[in-house]
Formats: C-alpha cells, sequence, structure tokens
C-alpha cells in the first residue's frame, strides 16, 4: 500500500492541511486519500472502493469515441433568461456562473464520431453545469441528437446525470421531457437503436424521459437513480431510507436496467451491444 | 355556501351567511326580501372584485380549494353513461386515477382523470391525486384501447405530484412516467389535456401529452409545485407566494408562452361557487375542439405533437 493510502485517520487529518490543493482527493466513499493524477489514469474511479466520481463529459469523451473521430454538435445553443427567473440569485447570473465553472455551453455535449470504428451520435450530460439540469437547451440538443441518429441510421448513446428538469425555466423545462420523448418515439419507429447509460445522479424529469426510454439501459456502479430525490421520500414517508436504496444495485434487482458497467468495460459493452443490435 | 373560505375570501363568508340567515326566515316581511335582493347584489359586487384581481399565490389556493369539483364530478356530468375501468394488469388498481369509457354528447370518448378526496379518509384513499407507477400503467393501458377502438382521449389533470415513495420507486415510477410521454405522443387518437385545479410536474404529464392543453382559469401548472421550489432556490418553503410569481404558473402567463391552448372561464367566485356552470363551460369547450382534431388524419399526430413541442423552447442560437 502507497503511503498516501494509510488508512491511519490521524495522519491523514493533519496530512490534509499540508497536501497543494487540488493534487489530492478523498473518496467520498471510502474517506481514502487519493493521489490525483493516479485517479485521473484509473478513469476517477477508486481504487480501493470501486467508487466512481462524478466526471466531466471530456472524461467519457476519451473514454468512449476514438481519438481523433469526434466533432461536436450543437455548440452554439445558449440558454436564456426568458422567464426573467428570481429566486435568491437570478437565472441569467446562475447561467454565467456555470459557464465559468465548466467551460461548458450548458448542461449537455453532443459528438458524432466512432465508437470503435462503429459511427455513433453520442451526448454527455455535465451535472457541475446547474445540476445538469433540462432546460430548452438541454432538450433541443437531445432532440437534435436524436433526429440526427435518426437521419443518418446510427446508433444514439446518451450518457445521463442530472438532478431533473431546470425549475428556472418553469413549465417550459417541463415540455422538454414531452420533446425529448416525442423525438424517441418517432426514432424508435423507425428502427433506431438508442442506448442510455445512467451515472451518478440520474434523477427527476431526465430520469422520467429519456433516461428511462433506452432500448438498452445501463448504469454504472452505485448510481443514483430515481424519480423523487431521497430527501423528498424521507421527508413524505417520514421514516429512514432502506441501504442501497435507488443505487444502480437496486434498479437491477427490481429489473429497471440491463447492466451495471464499470466505467472501464463501457466502451466494451456498448461496442458489443451495437455490433449485437445494428 | 362553501364550507371552507381562503383568507381573501373571508370577506365574502360574511354575506354569505347574512343572505343565509335572511332566507331562513320562515315568513319574511317585503323588507327582508328586499335586504335579501341587496345583499346579494352587494356580494355580486364584492365577489367581481376580489376576483378581478387574483394574484398567482391565491389562484394555487383556488385551485387547492377543497370544495373545488374533482375528476369524478366533471365524470359524472360530462358522461352520464360512465363505465370506471379498473386495474393495471400487472400489480393493482390505483384509487389516485380514475379511468373509463362512455359518451360526451354525441362522441364516444375515453378519459383519464386524477382524483383527489374530500376528507381524510378518502384522501388515503385516493392518496391526495398522487399517482403511483401502477397508475401510469392503467392510464396507458385505457388509452391503447381507446386507440384501438378509435375513441378520442380526454385527461383530466388534478395532482400535487407523481407520489414519491419507497413502492412507488421500487416499482418504477420514472418509468411508468417515461412510458406514457413516450407512448401518449404517438396515439393515433386526438388528445385533449385539461388540468381542472394542480398540474404539478411530471406527475401531471405522465398523462397530459396531448393536442390541445386546456386550463380551467383558476389553475396553475408547473414543473414544481411552489412550496418545493422556494425549499430548493430560498431554502424556506414559506416563501411559496414568491416563487409561484416566479414559476410564471396561472393560466395566462402559460397562454403568453404558448404552453396553455385555451383557459376556460369560470362562474363568478371560481368553480367551487358553481360547479355546474364550470363543468357546462369545460364540457362545450372540448366538444368544440375534439371537432376540429377529427379532421386531422391519425397518421400525423406523432408528427404533429413532435412540432407542437418542439416550439415549446426558448433557447438562443450563436452564429
Ligand atoms: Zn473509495
Amino acid at each position: 500500500m502507497a503511503w498516501y493510502n494509510r488508512k491511519d485517520k490521524k495522519f491523514k487529518d493533519s496530512e490534509k492541511k499540508s497536501i497543494p490543493d487540488g493534487l489530492w482527493e478523498k473518496c467520498i466513499s471510502c474517506d481514502e486519500v487519493l493521489f490525483r493524477p493516479e485517479l485521473d489514469k484509473n478513469l476517477c474511479v477508486c481504487h480501493h472502493c470501486q467508487h466512481h466520481f462524478r466526471v466531466s463529459s471530456a472524461v467519457y469523451l476519451d473514454l468512449l469515441l476514438d481519438k481523433g473521430s469526434e466533432t461536436q454538435l450543437f455548440s452554439t445553443l445558449e440558454s436564456k433568461d426568458f422567464l426573467g427567473f428570481k429566486a435568491g440569485k437570478k437565472y441569467s447570473t446562475q447561467i454565467t456562473g456555470a459557464k465559468r465553472k465548466t467551460g461548458d455551453h450548458d448542461a449537455i455535449k453532443v459528438y458524432s464520431g466512432k465508437l470503435n470504428e462503429k459511427p455513433i451520435i453520442l451526448g454527455v450530460m455535465n451535472f457541475a453545469f446547474i445540476g445538469g439540469s433540462m432546460g430548452s437547451v438541454v432538450g433541443e440538443a437531445v432532440s437534435r441528437a436524436i433526429k440526427t441518429a435518426g437521419k443518418k441510421k446510427i446508433p444514439l448513446v446518451l450518457i445521463c446525470s442530472s438532478g431533473g428538469a431546470r425549475m428556472q425555466e418553469g413549465a417550459v423545462s417541463l415540455m422538454q421531457l414531452a420533446k425529448t420523448s416525442a423525438h424517441l418515439a418517432k426514432f424508435s419507429q423507425e428502427g433506431g437503436l438508442y442506448i442510455s447509460v445512467l451515472t451518478d445522479p440520474t434523477t427527476g424529469g431526465v430520469t422520467a424521459s429519456y433516461g428511462m426510454l433506452g432500448d438498452i439501459i445501463l448504469a454504472e456502479p452505485g448510481a443514483l437513480i430515481g424519480f423523487a430525490g431521497p430527501r423528498v421520500i424521507k421527508q413524505t414517508i417520514g421514516q429512514d431510507l432502506p441501504k442501497g436504496f435507488q443505487r444502480a444495485e437496486f434498479l437491477l434487482e427490481k429489473g429497471f436496467i440491463d447492466h451495471i458497467v464499470p466505467r472501464s468495460e463501457m466502451k466494451d459493452k456498448l461496442s458489443r451491444l451495437i455490433g449485437l443490435l445494428t | 355556501m362553501p364550507k371552507y373560505y381562503l383568507d381573501f375570501e373571508e370577506p365574502i363568508r360574511e354575506l354569505d351567511e347574512r343572505i343565509l340567515e335572511l332566507e331562513s326566515q320562515t315568513d319574511p316581511t317585503q323588507e327582508t326580501l328586499k335586504e335579501i335582493a341587496k345583499t346579494q347584489g352587494k356580494r355580486h359586487q364584492l365577489i367581481e372584485k376580489v376576483y378581478s384581481k387574483l394574484n398567482p399565490w391565491q389562484r394555487v389556493q383556488l385551485a387547492r380549494h377543497p370544495n373545488r369539483p374533482y375528476s369524478l364530478d366533471y365524470i359524472q356530468i360530462l358522461i352520464p353513461d360512465f363505465i370506471e375501468l379498473h386495474g393495471d394488469r400487472y400489480f393493482s388498481d390505483d384509487p389516485a386515477v380514475v379511468s373509463g369509457i362512455g359518451h360526451l354528447g354525441e362522441r364516444r370518448i375515453a378519459i383519464i382523470g386524477q382524483q383527489k378526496g374530500r376528507d381524510t379518509k378518502e384522501n388515503l384513499y385516493r392518496n391526495f391525486g398522487m399517482m403511483r407507477p401502477e397508475g401510469y400503467r392503467k392510464a396507458l393501458r385505457v388509452m391503447n384501447l381507446a386507440e384501438k377502438f378509435g375513441l378520442p382521449l380526454i385527461t383530466l389533470m388534478d395532482t400535487p405530484g407523481a407520489f414519491p415513495g419507497i413502492g412507488a420507486e421500487e416499482r418504477g415510477q420514472a418509468e411508468a412516467i417515461a412510458r406514457n410521454l413516450l407512448e401518449m405522443s404517438a396515439l393515433k387518437i386526438p388528445i385533449i389535456g385539461v388540468v381542472i385545479g394542480e398540474g404539478a410536474s411530471g406527475g401531471a404529464l405522465g398523462i397530459g401529452i396531448c393536442d390541445r392543453f386546456l386550463m380551467m382559469e383558476n389553475t396553475w401548472y408547473s414543473v414544481i409545485s411552489p412550496e418545493g421550489c422556494a425549499s430548493i432556490l430560498f431554502r424556506d418553503a414559506g416563501k411559496a407566494p414568491e416563487a409561484a410569481e416566479s414559476l410564471k404558473l396561472v393560466p395566462s402567463d402559460l397562454q403568453e408562452i404558448g404552453i396553455c391552448d385555451r383557459i376556460i372561464p369560470e362562474p363568478n367566485g371560481g368553480a367551487h361557487r358553481d360547479k355546474d356552470s364550470a363543468i357546462n363551460n369545460l364540457s362545450q369547450a372540448i366538444q368544440e375542439e375534439l371537432a376540429a382534431l377529427e379532421k386531422i388524419n391519425p397518421e400525423n399526430f406523432l408528427d404533429i405533437r413532435i412540432e407542437k413541442y418542439d416550439a415549446l423552447g426558448f433557447y438562443q442560437e450563436l452564429k
């Protein structure tokens, strides 16, 4: 065991103060302190407990698409504060802040590219952008991704991570559930293959639309997946939630996903599924 | 006279009570009859005044008024020969939603409505109108039946949200709603959705994909309840009135945005003061809308719905 993985709690706490910011990361699952470059090399998966950290879209892009095969699509779409929404922070301020923080234009990036030489359309959501919330831009980008996959007759893969609909866009954000589902209905009728990959966390409106509408639904280990958030459920029923509730393993047991796939095996699994179904 | 008064309706209660008292006199004098007429006139004016400038929060409260007509009140009058159809054929029957078939005027139709309870006991049975996955699956079964036999579909939305519970999650609340969104988009029958009370989020949308979206005058439709929004964004559910303003959830705002196609007027003082007029207004509107939708080739409904929902997004596109 490397010295930075020592389980001595006292040592770890004092050590934490002296280590430079950004070079070390504490695993939120097993409490181990992890060396950032090692963690990055391991696709941001803790090598002790296999906890899958939330990652930016760049990680999936590197992981899934053949080097140099990708073209980013629809990156000119930008959110707009059409309701003049104010609740504490202004929505327009939140958008600007999220763009600065993530370097992304909104909570999804869409690419056309090749996965083991098979052309696909890939959409990757980013939880760091206003909780991966789905507003008009995400709704439009997903819809265009579906249409493009349909036109080119190639598979669609969406990597989901989202807290749900973007309430700063009011009922219009709710309409994005309807819009994306209607496009998927058409895509499915025309024989298109859609695989959804649920990562931590996928809740609310995204789960209740394209998240749960894949021909095949995959999930990363330990990912929180559900309709209502655990806090809301706890509040409503006034009791503690069972251990492992709403985790990927729970959904697999209840029959709502096809497979739990570790990040390191995701490309291979997708490639085989696409090979078998197209 | 309603049994329950919202705080802004309190001044009306006084006049209601005065009229009731005068009317209860066994042998009223000319004087008394005159006073009744005068007080009724005063009441009419007061109601008009109170109701002409409702703020969003007041309208949210009206949508939740415990004396408002619920789905079964509408169904009883709209569809005299209604036959209820129960169960999802997989797990159970969800009493939070009522579905069935019957005649609306000359037409055979299918209707699905979220149902609240009038008292505690009935509310426990109806789960306060909060559907579970089996409810969405029952609704889908009836939709497919309607499509098979060519009956247009009416859905009545009145829910504080889909039920957030352990069992509901175990049985796939998200999957059940998502499935309905996809299947409803492709139904080859006309669909009219009507908000008759509360239209909260995915819980309402799970039966709410439609060609024409109607709202009763004193209702709301939103991605989240004002309380939910306030507790997330202000960390204080007590700020619900402010959240109700921000969310733009009342019919007139939603009509401006393009989500609501038609607002159904309620009688003076709201649907709870005169259920029959409210229900008749809706009946007329539905029949007019159906007459128009019946001219559409059923094969085109999916494309028409895609076009409709495509327009309901607002973003900018940088060149
Ligand atoms: Zn760990």
